[in-house]
């Protein structure tokens, strides 16, 4: 995965609350084969309304994303992540995730910021005209108009996505202990691996 | 001194899998057995390529499609395959097609013999052993829980982790028994018993555990019957089931083409005798389950929790404590266009499901079979489909002429796979008809937009048929 530590850009100001799985990506782009191309079916439903963010140029290639609270409720779908990725969101900002929506944002490096409703506001405000800076190094989002505000995250979890490692890559740094078991499997269990033909 | 207290069947599990213990709790956890198939693998197979990555263990990897193929002929009469209509399925079966070869992954083709759900081949082959933990990105992963494996759905990403790794980063459930108290009456079914419990301890009643099912009905009941109930635990919200093996296991794996072979055989049986809960292992939570309250059971609303005996009526939104549990109940019956109060059995059915990883296997289809043998199914049943679960319960099936009387009551005979449990497939139910279907989810639109699903048993699938109404099997059969 590619180190995040700082996004940077213009914001999509959303603002809707529970944005459901579905919202972000419907059930019939589920069968696909990639990860790659699901972008075009974000956010199809509002954006079959005339006048709708996503479609208006003054946000067009927007690496930032402004929710409402309980952001990617629903299902466990993974492509929810793919999707926000895809379309060129690297980060979302929101007043809080659900779980799954939060752990897949992060195996797939995506940054889901949670902030009180009041920051949100104002950020809803400025993103209209400007910029808004995303930095991981000092866990804040700033505007040029000097506001700061500071989140939290887990810091393992802020380490991954600073550091671009993902849970592979980390397992795969114990690739010693998980031959370790294999020979131990081996050794005591000769019946263990399956007969393939 | 930690070794020295009695230990649940699920703590020696995951004890023999610890690779790597974290500070946080969770665990690297080794995984014996991967069973891949169309839908949830493509962009695992895709990250695997980006990286430049290889599957670790391909000699403990599985791949075989279901999920998405029609369940009409595969080939014609020339002996060539006949190509999926829609363009999407199709993509998906060709990426497996393609990755499992590619990545060194024994594959099972559409067309094989051996085809078939995971759920119902990992047990077939042989592949799924006690004792073992075994993943699947599907959540009916649950089923193989029966075989006394650790066995769990997972995610995309995981599906990725575990091909590359052969390990899963997790933290450690709960545990919880289910004891079942007295035998099953005549005429009731394991599923009645699974779908009884689910309505006992709730959609979300298990959730964060894996669910020991202990009590002597489980030691009389077959394989197949055990690889039912484990399989719903999902639908009480566990992670998993586990019934301990014993020899009903041992004599059903034995001589299974993966399973092990001569002295390895012995050996593993020597192992598999101590995966049992010690006495005096300590459950984080314990219910009891008295086998005679159990009815044949059919699902009235759009959760599993929502059960009710046959013979029974469909409740008042009001009857239920909690009010957003009435809130969902006056939804579910909007949805399945039922009244309180209305009783079952004056609902009709226009569609019949035998099929889906909880009952495709060769007791299930022989329990349908002698519900239908000399009869017919009603006037008003406009779709009735018999989907095996593998190639091989299919010959079985014909080798013992199950799929005449099928045929001969009115019944179409299908190629294995999933089918009408998800509507992913070409098999689903119209809007706003009824099914009376043996699958394990009767989700709003899981058969279909706006299909009205009712779970049950194979026997009493096949009653519905034959009166075109939800109907008790025991009446039908002069069981009492
Ligand atoms: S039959 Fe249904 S539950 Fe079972 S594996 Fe297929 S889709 Fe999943």
């Amino acid at each position: 995965m590619k180190p995040v530590r700082k996004v940077e850009g213009r914001a999509i100001p959303f603002g809707r609350k529970n944005v459901d799985t579905d919202v972000i990506i419907s059930a019939k782009w589920l069968k696909t084969i990639s990860r790659d191309g699901l972008g075009e079916g974000a956010f199809e439903s509002v954006r079959a309304q005339e006048g709708n963010v996503f479609d208006d140029p003054e946000y067009a290639g927007a690496p930032i994303l402004i929710a409402g609270d309980n952001f990617g409720c629903g299902s466990s779908r993974e492509h929810a992540a793919w999707a926000l990725d895809d379309m060129g969101v690297k980060a979302i900002i929101a007043p809080s995730f659900s779980d799954i929506f939060s752990s897949n944002a992060f195996k797939n490096g995506l940054l889901a910021i949670p902030l009180p409703q009041e920051a949100i506001d104002r950020l809803m405000e400025v993103a209209k005209t400007d910029p808004i800076t995303v930095d991981m190094e000092s866990m804040s989002v700033t505007t040029p108009f000097q506001d700061r505000f500071t989140f939290e995250m887990d810091p393992f979890r802020q380490q991954c996505l600073m550091d671009g490692v993902d849970e592979i890559d980390l397992t795969m740094a114990k690739s010693d202990a998980i031959e370790a078991h294999e020979t131990r499997v081996d050794s005591a269990q000769s019946w263990h691996k399956p007969v393939m033909a | 001194m930690e070794q020295d207290r009695p230990q649940t069947l699920y703590e020696k599990i995951w004890n023999a899998h610890v690779v790597d213990q974290r500070d946080d709790g969770t665990a690297l956890i080794y995984i014996d057995r991967h069973l891949v198939h169309e839908v949830t693998s493509p962009q695992a197979f895709e990250g695997l390529r980006k990286a430049g990555r290889q599957v670790r263990r391909p000699d403990l990897t599985l791949a075989v499609p279901d999920h998405n193929l029609p369940t009409t002929a595969r080939v014609d009469a020339n002996g060539n395959k006949i190509p999926i209509a829609d363009p999407q399925s199709a993509a998906q079966l060709e990426a497996l097609e393609a990755n499992a070869p590619a990545f060194g992954i024994k594959y099972i083709g559409a067309s094989d013999r051996e085809q078939g759900i995971v759920h119902v081949i990992g047990p077939e082959q042989g592949f799924t052993l006690p004792g073992t933990t075994l993943v699947c990105g599907d959540s009916h992963t649950a089923a193989h829980g029966a075989l006394g494996a650790l066995a769990f759905g997972i995610g995309t990403s995981e599906v990725e982790h575990v091909l590359a790794t052969q390990t899963l980063q997790l933290s450690r459930s709960k545990s919880m028994e289910i004891r079942v108290e007295g035998l099953l009456g005549p005429g009731i079914s394991p599923k009645d018993l699974i779908l009884h419990i689910i309505g006992v301890i709730g959609a979300a009643g298990g959730t964060g555990h894996v669910i020991e099912y202990r009590g002597e009905v489980f030691e009389q009941m077959s394989i197949e019957g055990r690889l039912t109930v484990s399989n719903m635990s999902i639908e009480a919200g566990a992670r998993a089931g586990l019934i301990a093996p014993d020899d009903k296991t041992f004599a059903y794996l034995k001589g299974r083409p993966m399973a092990p072979k001569g002295a390895d055989w012995d050996a593993a049986v020597a192992y598999w005798k101590t995966l049992k809960s010690d006495d005096g292992a300590r459950f984080d939570k314990s219910v009891t389950i008295n086998a005679a309250d159990v009815a044949p059971t059919v699902t009235w609303g759009t959760s599993p929790e929502d059960v009710i005996p046959v013979t029974g009526h469909v409740p008042a939104p009001e009857s239920f404590a909690d009010p957003s549990k009435q809130d969902a109940a006056r939804k579910s019956l909007d949805y399945m266009g039922l009244a309180s109060g209305q009783a079952l059995s004056d609902v009709s059915v226009e569609n019949i499901f035998i099929g889906s990883c909880t009952n495709s296997r060769i007791e299930d289809l022989r329990a349908a079979a002698k519900v239908l043998d000399g009869r017919k199914k009603a006037e008003g049943v406009k779709w009735a489909i018999v989907v095996p679960g593998s190639g091989l319960v299919k010959a079985q099936a014909e080798a013992e002429g199950l799929d005449k009387i099928f045929t001969a009551s009115g019944f179409e005979w299908r190629e294995p796979g999933c089918s009408a449990c998800l509507g992913m497939n070409p098999d689903k139910v119209p809007a706003g008809e009824r099914c009376a279907s043996t699958s394990n989810r009767n989700f709003v639109g899981r058969q279909g937009p706006g299909a009205r699903t009712h779970l049950m048993s194979p026997a009493m699938a096949a009653a519905a048929a034959v009166t075109g109404k939800l109907t008790d099997v025991r009446e039908l059969m002069g069981v009492n």
